[in-house]
């Protein structure tokens, strides 16, 4: 049976071009969105195991987790985005396509809201962890563009999930969140961190997350409402209490420990001492001081 | 093996001395190659750059590759980018006819400088022949350095380093008529006027002096070139984003090996700035050799004169 016969008609015709765009590569489609690297089956599961991998020989690098996520999640991406499309407000979602970065979130407009409000809480528990809301790479390998949103989406809202529990960033209450997230959402990549993430922390860590959160966790994820198809930005104002009722979730038996609490008043006081010690040094060695910020 | 030193016996030699000799046989050795650029354009990749632009778009593709570039080698080979340099020096033979003065130019990471030193010192016991290492990425010199500071060469008056643009190796530090062997290996793809690079090499080396460049090149064989076409856009682009984060540096990569002229081709341009060659063919006697069906070429010239 001759080469030819095998391929697809409509390769076939591509073949016939002129030499430099048999060069290109025949059979990448064009970019569906910007940022989009289309790959085909074979380059798809290639990817998947090597950033799995490299994402598990070194769990820092987020751009093979982000990729891992992405090549993985075609099983559960047509689900999530039935769900977003499942009520008004997740339909106004997905039409209306809100980011969440520094540029999009008036971090100010969010402090100066009352207490107990969602915007508020949200505000604070930045603050109190340092995190910023720049820290989501961008989608690249999934086909469909409204599905490379209902990614980018679940990416982005991670930390709405962190403030709506008062979870902070340390390892067993993100683990206790991508349990969360692998049984409400259904994304592999969820269970692989899920399943994967409990061998990396020690064994008192795993027995409070295994203990106190799990059984918890597994609850909250089944009964509350689609989370993906939530409009956070719309509800900075509602008050938080409300807004759990309203989409299902409730408390953890345990309270979550905060570390120490790094306010915007101690931050300050840190800044200051930075500063009146590289005075001192600018006075000792005439130099002048390194930056502190 | 043989090709070189088939390419100086004098029988059936091309011989391009130079354009008073000129004839009706000949071919005309003003002649642009046919895929040259443009005055103002050229390719990066599969992209057209202003002639101008290409060199610093080359400059950071080597300084975001330059920390990773000998692991990414030997993933993308296989390693099989050590044999092809192992058989590229030791079919030059450094070291026979005594020492030498080599210029590796883009030599980067200094595996073509440190195979030349080795083969002489261990086949030759010559510790005599020196290498100047150029290479226009002051990230990938570095990197040469550091991987010369573990040898026996750091510190010696064998090994030398410069910064320096192959189209124009300045006269004071690269005098003409004063190097024995010029090599460039996987570099020459990357600069933006390949005949500047071939007329610099040919005012370097003295007369009797060897060019040898080992490239990407294209398989010859048709099934076989369609596997490689498969494996270079699919595999490598997408080894470079899981071992190095850079996706776009490997693109160009495999672009650009698509985009060098095709082995006469080069043998041509090689002839056209003086040089002598072997004749129009792959193998012994011929212009160029063939590594693995023709992944990798090896091409040689001697300055006669």
């Amino acid at each position: 049976m001759s080469v030819l016969a095998r391929i697809p008609k409509a390769r076939i015709a591509q073949l016939h071009r002129p030499a430099l765009a048999v060069q290109a590569r025949r059979h990448r489609s064009a970019p569906a969105y910007p940022g989009h690297i289309p790959l085909n089956a074979f380059e798809n599961a290639f990817l998947a195991v090597g950033s799995g991998i490299a994402a598990l020989l070194n769990p820092r690098r987020g751009d093979m987790v982000a990729a891992l996520g992405e090549t993985t999640g075609h099983c559960a991406l047509p689900g999530l985005l039935d769900q977003m499309l499942s009520s008004p407000e997740g339909r106004r979602v997905l039409k209306e396509r809100p980011r969440v970065n520094t540029h999009t979130i008036a971090l100010d407009t969010l402090r100066a809201l009352p207490p107990n409000t969602f915007g508020r809480t949200y505000a604070n528990w930045l603050d109190r962890t340092g995190v910023t809301p720049d820290t989501r790479s961008p989608v690249h390998y999934i086909a469909d563009p409204e599905q490379a949103y209902v990614m980018q989406r679940y990416r982005e809202c991670h930390d709405f999930y962190h403030a709506l529990f008062g979870f902070p960033v340390s390892v067993q209450y993100e683990l206790a969140l991508k349990v969360f997230e692998a049984l409400h959402f259904g994304l592999p990549m969820a269970y692989f961190s899920a399943l994967l993430g409990p061998l990396r922390v020690n064994g008192e860590q795993r027995l409070m997350l295994v203990r106190d959160y799990v059984p918890w966790t597994m609850r909250v994820a089944a009964e509350c409402k689609p989370l993906i198809g939530v409009y956070w930005e719309e509800r900075w104002e509602q008050d938080l209490a409300e807004m759990k009722r309203e989409l299902g979730v409730w408390d953890p038996p345990v309270q979550p420990k905060w570390g120490k609490r790094l306010t915007e008043a101690d931050k300050e006081a840190a800044r200051a001492k930075a500063a009146a010690a590289a005075e001192n040094d600018l006075g000792a060695a005439g130099e002048h001081p390194p930056n502190t910020t | 093996m043989n090709s070189l030193k088939s390419a100086l016996r004098p029988r059936r030699l091309s011989r391009r001395r130079g354009h008073l000799l000129a004839g009706p046989s000949c071919r005309p050795l003003h002649t642009t190659p046919t895929r040259q650029d443009e005055p103002s354009t050229t390719h990066f990749g599969f992209k057209t750059v202003g002639t101008t632009d290409k060199e610093p778009m080359v400059q950071s593709v080597f300084s975001n590759v330059a920390s990773k570039y000998d692991v990414m080698n030997d993933a993308m080979s296989l390693y099989t980018h050590r044999l092809w340099k192992d058989d590229f020096v030791s079919s030059l033979d450094p070291g026979r006819k005594g020492p030498l003065n080599c210029l590796d130019v883009a030599g980067g990471t200094g595996d073509i400088a440190l195979r030349i030193l080795d083969h002489a010192r261990e086949k030759y016991a010559d510790r005599e022949t020196k290498v100047t290492m150029v290479d226009l990425n002051p990230e990938m010199l570095q990197e040469g350095r550091k991987r010369f500071k573990i040898t026996m060469y750091h510190n010696t008056p064998q090994i030398d380093f410069h910064v320096a643009n192959a189209q124009t190796l300045p006269e004071d530090i690269f005098p003409s008529n004063s190097a024995d062997l010029y090599t460039i290996a996987f570099g020459i793809r990357n600069c933006t006027s390949i005949p500047e690079v071939l007329q610099s090499a040919y005012r370097v080396l003295k007369p009797g002096g060897v060019f040898a460049c080992l490239e990407f090149s294209m398989p010859t064989n048709p099934l076989f070139r369609r596997v490689y076409d498969e494996y270079s856009f699919s595999i490598i682009p997408l080894l470079g984003t899981i071992l190095a984060s850079d996706r776009e540096s490997y693109q160009y990569l495999v672009e650009s090996i698509r985009k060098f002229p095709s082995q006469p081709e080069f043998a041509q341009m090689i002839r056209d700035a003086g040089f002598t060659t072997g004749e129009d063919k792959d193998g012994d006697g011929g212009a160029w050799r063939g590594l693995f069906g023709g992944i990798a070429s090896i091409h040689s010239g001697v300055k006669v004169q």
